[in-house]
């Protein structure tokens, strides 16, 4: 009977197209739109992501997400490194420093000082130059993104494009020369702000002058040691806040949830995405399945069971179901894999793909319930009215 | 009448329908038997009742009083599982409006039964076939019901109510959709092909002009059998 439920289902094209891109269309926007958010959300710890050797950050007890600065005395560096279980610490500088460009605008860029010795922190990739390239006088390296864009050099002719800074620029930030010895490839950041490094010694030097200037304390701990009893340890001696890699990812992407509408702002669109999807395909299905009731009277009259029916009805629904999930995910990755140059957020990961589907699947099944019902009440007589 | 020889007894059936808080008595104590071979007509203005008694005979419709025996068997009181399997295996229904489903060829539609059956879709389609030949239609076997005319497509609904072999072939006004030649070839056909020694037909009409094909004619009327006239 699989293959009579099958034909049924595909026999009136019209129905059966507009069941597939209702569910086409509720997983293409259960999956899209959450995947721009967590596109968008993991940017808030890119840099942390980015910055991938350390084990352990240590910052100011009060900071809540990454970009939330509160420096600390350079003799914290110290403290740290006396601490046992401690392989390595180095300095980290992060800030926001205004760039002068070639045309005299400014530019706020995420400034990040690295340890001058170990360069520890640096860029992922590098697209031109070498890390090492930063020891050379004046040397920054900026991220691909800021140099074809914000850190770009003005069109020669009115309205023309941005032309991308190189190696051998120069910029001023804060009044001092810097020249750009390389590119990388950066994760962009949450306010998709030019990322330059340089040296934590000449990132001091940029920056306004204060008594404390630096930022994290990166931590690599002894092979074998335990983050966590490590972490809890920074914290007794030095009265700081130290966070794995991945705490400070979680704590970063907390506050934005808790202090931005980004996730109420998305969780609506995502809900009457599903709201509408589960509307068009679960009322499209029920009419199907209405308008099929007399085929289906048909079939009881003759002997089938209600089992029967039932499995050709949950076959009809999973068959949809599963082409218009494949359909909307594919169009979703689609979307993604068009969109991978551009500035928009995108992250798609299994779990997603675990959510729609369920999401999907919910939908289907609500739909093949309610039809189900009301074909199991069918009286079989149906099939002598006119 | 022998016992042995009945195909459909029915003595003092009752039914009544609420609809709505009304009731509607549709069969008011219906006594009826139809022997095997017999080729019985229902007839009666519309809301007679005709199609309830079908309905009743053919096991789609549970009666409120009396008894119903079907080669024998009393429906009312079988399972639910026993009447499927008994409606599956004994009953051929011809309808009104032909009620092919329109997605399945001529020869899918008429090897539905079989399937139903349990028999497996490559031989039932060839068992198919080969009724659509035996009422004509070997050479449309793989038209879509919105291919055929009227009476092709009642001729298919014919091919299905036999291709298991029924013993009783219940129909619902099978020429009132069709014109009057038409009407009277599908009438040839149920009463060359479809009527046997081992097999009763019951044919619920309102067309005059295929009186002349029944054995018998139960007149209906407000839910009761007023006379059984005898046609041979």
């Amino acid at each position: 009977m699989n293959h009579i439920a099958i034909k049924m289902l595909m026999g009136d094209r019209g129905k059966y197209l507009g069941i597939v891109m209702g569910l086409t269309f509720a997983s293409l926007i259960m999956t899209q739109q959450p995947a721009i958010f967590l596109g968008l959300m993991s940017r808030s710890y890119s840099f942390i992501t980015d910055v991938g050797l350390p084990d352990i950050w240590v910052m100011d007890e009060k900071v809540q997400f990454v970009d939330d600065i509160k420096p600390l005395q350079d003799t914290e560096l110290y403290r740290v490194r006396g601490i046992s279980g401690v392989q390595w610490a180095m300095p980290m500088y992060k800030g926001l420093l205004k760039a002068r460009l070639a045309d005299g605008t400014f530019q706020t860029c995420i400034v990040v000082g690295l340890d001058d010795a170990t360069l520890i922190g640096g860029p992922p990739v590098m697209l031109e130059g070498k890390l090492d390239d930063l020891r050379r006088s004046d040397g920054v390296i900026v991220d691909i993104d800021g140099a074809q864009d914000k850190l770009g050099k003005p069109s020669p002719t009115p309205g023309g494009k941005l032309i991308p800074i190189k190696v051998g620029d120069s910029l001023e930030l804060n009044d001092q020369r810097a020249i750009v010895v390389g590119i990388a490839k950066v994760t962009r950041t949450f306010q998709s702000q030019p990322v330059v490094y340089t040296t934590y010694s000449r990132a001091k030097n940029y920056a306004p002058k204060e008594r404390k200037l630096l930022s994290f304390v990166l931590v690599k701990a002894k092979p074998g040691q335990d983050l966590a009893v490590l972490t809890r340890r920074i914290r007794a001696t030095t009265g700081l806040a130290a966070y794995t890699s991945e705490e400070f990812k979680s704590l970063t992407y907390e506050y934005f949830m808790r202090n931005t509408g980004i996730p109420i702002n998305f969780g609506i669109s995502v809900l009457l995405g599903f709201i509408v999807g589960a509307a068009i395909a679960g009322q499209t299905f029920y009419n199907f399945t209405l308008e099929n009731l007399r085929q289906f009277g048909v079939l009881k009259a003759m002997g089938t069971s209600n089992w029967t029916l039932l499995r050709m009805i949950l076959l009809q629904a999973v068959l949809v179901g599963t082409i218009g999930y494949g359909l909307g995910v594919g169009l979703t990755a689609l979307f993604g894999y068009s969109m991978r140059n551009s500035i928009l957020a995108f992250k798609f990961p299994w779990q997603l793909l675990m959510f729609s589907g369920a999401g999907v699947s919910l939908i289907c099944v609500f739909a093949a319930l309610v039809s189900i019902i009301k074909v199991i009440r069918l009286e079989p007589a149906i099939v002598f009215k006119g | 009448m022998d016992s042995s020889s009945l195909a459909v007894r029915c003595q003092n059936v009752i039914k009544i329908y609420d609809t709505g808080g009304q009731k509607v008595t549709a069969l008011n104590g219906v006594n009826l038997d139809i022997a095997m071979g017999e080729l019985m007509m229902l007839v009666g203005p519309s809301g007679c009742g005709k199609t309830t008694l079908i309905s009743v005979i053919a096991g789609i419709l549970d009666q409120d009083e009396g008894c119903c025996e079907v080669f024998g068997e009393d429906l009312l009181n079988m399972s639910g599982q026993s009447k499927l399997n008994f409606r599956a295996r004994n009953i051929g229904f011809v309808f009104q409006a032909f009620n092919l489903l329109p997605a399945l060829n001529a020869a899918e539609n008429v090897s539905l039964p079989l399937i139903i059956n349990g028999m497996k879709r490559p031989e039932a389609e060839r068992k198919a076939i080969a009724v659509l030949e035996q009422v004509g239609l070997g050479a449309r076997v793989t038209a879509l019901p919105s291919e055929l005319s009227g009476g092709q497509q009642q001729r298919v609904a014919i091919a299905r109510a036999l291709v298991h072999s029924p013993r009783l072939i219940v129909c619902d006004e099978p020429t009132s959709s069709l014109d009057h030649e038409t009407g009277h070839n599908v009438m040839t056909l149920l009463k060359d092909v479809a009527l046997h020694k081992d097999r009763a037909l019951v044919i619920v009409t309102h067309d005059a002009r295929i009186f002349s094909f029944a054995d018998r004619i139960a007149k209906m009327d407000d839910g009761h059998i007023i006379e059984v006239k005898d046609e041979n």
